[in-house]
């Protein structure tokens, strides 16, 4: 499998306005860390899940993929080639091959356009297709791929007439049509119901397995889990865990990763289990810790935690490929 | 002895311009017992909020509603309004999804309680504010923030203090609808934490309203599984996961797999919940069950018990029994 997509050491930061009187008193411009040095690859074919809380910096990496945002430094390479430097007008074709679905399809489609409108029109913001006949030939057949078949029964239908699920697939589908090698999405399920949560974790998965490299962002450990290649946990802007899922969810090192898969319930009352509650919420990414970021809520923080920033590495005792970034875990020899 | 909480044949319909009559819920009967945790689960459309609204009588006037909610035995819905008001946040209180619209927007959470308890005459004065004070502690929010508005507070903490305004008046049954959806896993696991030492503390009923069955199965006993406007299947949640007898309870469990699932171990369940605005013929669920047979197209099978505190809505049940 060859990298497509490598993440460099890459920062985003917000600046905080100052006001006037900061301005003039020459207060320290304040930034939000939101991104903080994250390194990532993915490959074609590979689903990646990027798991974190709200704060932890998981969505504005998603976004600085796709030059939503512009980060302050690092470098995002595509087939090896650095997207930051580049102006809006050389984007402009890779945006094509590189996609993004958000989470809400009740907010993310128009509700004035009909199925084949809202399909098309991607096509026609790109200038592709040279006549209405072929675009509709194109749009028909990303419904099929998203398994809305015959299209015929999708085409002339308006979002409300669609349920939560099928909704997103047409959003997915509207991705598609491009033609993109890479798919960010975006918590795609979070807001569906339980019942169509499967078909479109499959979709993405068969899309997956017939090349396309998927960047899936959840706060849920359980759905990636499910699907992905591989986990990063993100916390404060920084990945602290990352891995093998299977790794990350059955052997995990970092004692974030850890408390987050102790809370996600299990639906057999025989496993029910004590949660291991963290106490506190992130906290804001502008009054960034010291140290280890995550040390003030750690259940296992020692003394040296809350001064030195430990690094991703790989401790001893875990598979190829897995690393954490915690002062406590045992070195390799 | 007569169950705290009895909800006996309620229908629902709402009346809708220029279409048919919604019929949301299509009788549905269930009791909660005092202390104990029921969770009504099902897909969005299925009728657990309405139920839950029926319950506090707060549907909108597009809402027609008849059977019975008896509270300690005394019906609820039996003079409209004048019935349900003195029992409203006094015995029963709700917590919704979206605590921000629970609380005002232009007011400080502290003083959203006092105000909730002068009204209710509980207390008033420095003695509302100190009781406004303890309430907010026993839902994890510092005496500090009580002057804080609601938008200064983060999710979690807005629902802590929806959850303190609810407990304002000392209730015996709290419903809690979809408490946990829109918040992060470890908040939402400091939520339910949390509901869970009010129930021990307080001794409340809770009644937990949502479509994520590990979630009930972490909190409550009991659970009703609901589908197009009844109880499908109700029973101790451990006898649902693991012998139930509605395939539309086994399929929800099937979508919502969990950490033990293996990699790629999900199923969905096809096609979309039916349209209440019609009548149903035979079984509600059959356009998407994998268990048809002959009886599902033409009877709608009635709730029947199955086992000990073990009900279900199946004719497959009665197969079952006729092989015996």
């Amino acid at each position: 499998m060859s990298v497509l997509l490598e993440i460099d050491d890459l920062v985003v930061r917000y600046p905080l306005p100052r006001g006037l009187f900061g301005s003039l008193a020459r207060r320290e411009a304040l930034s939000v860390r939101a991104v903080d040095g994250v390194n990532l690859t993915l490959a074609e074919g590979e689903l990646v899940a990027l798991v974190g809380e709200s704060g932890s910096g998981k969505t504005t990496l998603a976004q600085a993929v796709l030059r939503l945002v512009d980060p302050v430094s690092g470098a995002i390479r595509y087939k090896g080639r650095d997207l930051t430097p580049l102006s809006s007008r050389e984007l402009r074709p890779l945006r094509r091959e590189i996609q993004i679905v958000y989470q809400d399809p009740y907010e993310s489609l128009d509700p004035r356009l009909r199925v084949r409108a809202a399909i098309e029109e991607p096509l026609l913001i790109h200038g592709l297709g040279s006549s209405k006949a072929e675009r509709l030939d194109q749009v028909r057949e990303a419904l099929e791929r998203v398994e809305l078949s015959p299209p015929g029964l999708f085409l002339d239908r308006y979002p409300h007439e669609l349920s939560g699920g099928q909704r997103q697939r047409v959003a997915i589908a509207a991705a598609l049509v491009l033609g993109p090698r890479l798919l960010v999405a975006d918590e795609p399920v979070s807001m569906l119901d339980v019942s169509v949560r499967a078909g479109v974790l499959k979709l993405l998965d068969g899309l997956r397995k017939s090349g396309l490299a998927v960047l899936m962002i959840t706060h849920d450990l359980s759905t990636a889990a499910l699907f992905a290649d591989r986990i990063a946990v993100m916390y404060l802007g920084r990945i602290v865990e990352h891995g093998p899922a299977d790794e990350v969810v059955r052997n995990a090192q970092h004692p974030y990763t850890q408390a987050l898969l102790s809370v996600v319930p299990d639906a057999d009352p025989r496993r029910r289990k004590r949660l291991q509650v963290l106490r506190g919420e992130t906290p804001d990414a502008i009054q960034m810790p010291s140290g280890c970021r995550f040390h003030p809520r750690c259940p296992l923080a020692i003394a040296d935690c809350s001064s030195i920033d430990p690094e991703l590495r790989r401790p001893a005792g875990v598979g190829a490929g897995h690393e954490a970034a915690c002062i406590l875990l045992p070195t390799r020899e | 002895m007569t169950p705290l909480l009895q909800i006996e044949d309620l229908h629902v319909w709402f009346d809708i311009e220029d279409a048919p009559e919604l019929h949301a819920v299509q009788g549905l009967s269930m009791s909660l017992g005092a202390g104990e945790r029921l969770g009504l689960v099902g897909e969005s459309g299925c009728g657990k909020t309405t139920t839950a609204l029926a319950v506090l009588g707060l549907l909108p006037p597009t809402a027609s509603v008849s059977g019975k909610v008896l509270l300690e035995g005394k019906d609820l819905l039996a003079q409209g309004e004048d019935s349900v008001r003195p029992h409203r946040w006094v015995d029963i209180a709700i917590v919704f999804q979206g605590a921000m619209n629970a609380l005002n927007p232009v007011r400080t959470i502290g003083s959203q309680i006092v105000e909730a308890l002068e009204l209710h005459g509980r207390a008033t004065g420095s003695a509302a504010r100190a009781q406004s004070a303890n309430l907010l502690e026993s839902v994890g929010i510092p005496g500090s923030r009580a002057e804080r508005f609601p938008h200064e507070l983060s999710g979690g903490m807005r629902q802590r203090a929806a959850i303190a305004m609810a407990l304002s008046c000392d209730p015996k049954v709290l419903i809690a609808d979809e408490p946990t959806t829109a918040l992060d896993v470890m908040v939402q696991a400091q939520i339910l934490e949390l509901l869970d030492r009010l129930c021990r503390d307080f001794g409340l009923a809770l009644i937990l309203v949502t479509h994520d069955l590990p979630v009930v199965a972490q909190l409550c006993s009991q659970a009703g599984v609901m589908y197009a406007g009844e109880i499908v299947e109700n029973g101790r949640v451990d006898d649902l996961y693991h012998e139930p007898r509605h395939p539309y309870t086994r399929m929800l469990f099937a979508a919502t797999p969990g950490l033990s699932a293996r990699h790629g171990e999900i199923a969905s369940i096809p096609g979309a919940p039916p349209r209440l605005d019609r009548p149903l013929i035979g079984c509600p669920f059959k356009s998407r069950c994998d268990s048809v047979f002959e009886p599902c197209a033409m009877e709608r099978p009635p709730l029947k018990a199955v086992g000990a505190e073990h009900e279900a809505a199946c004719h497959l049940n009665d197969r079952a029994q006729a092989s015996a």
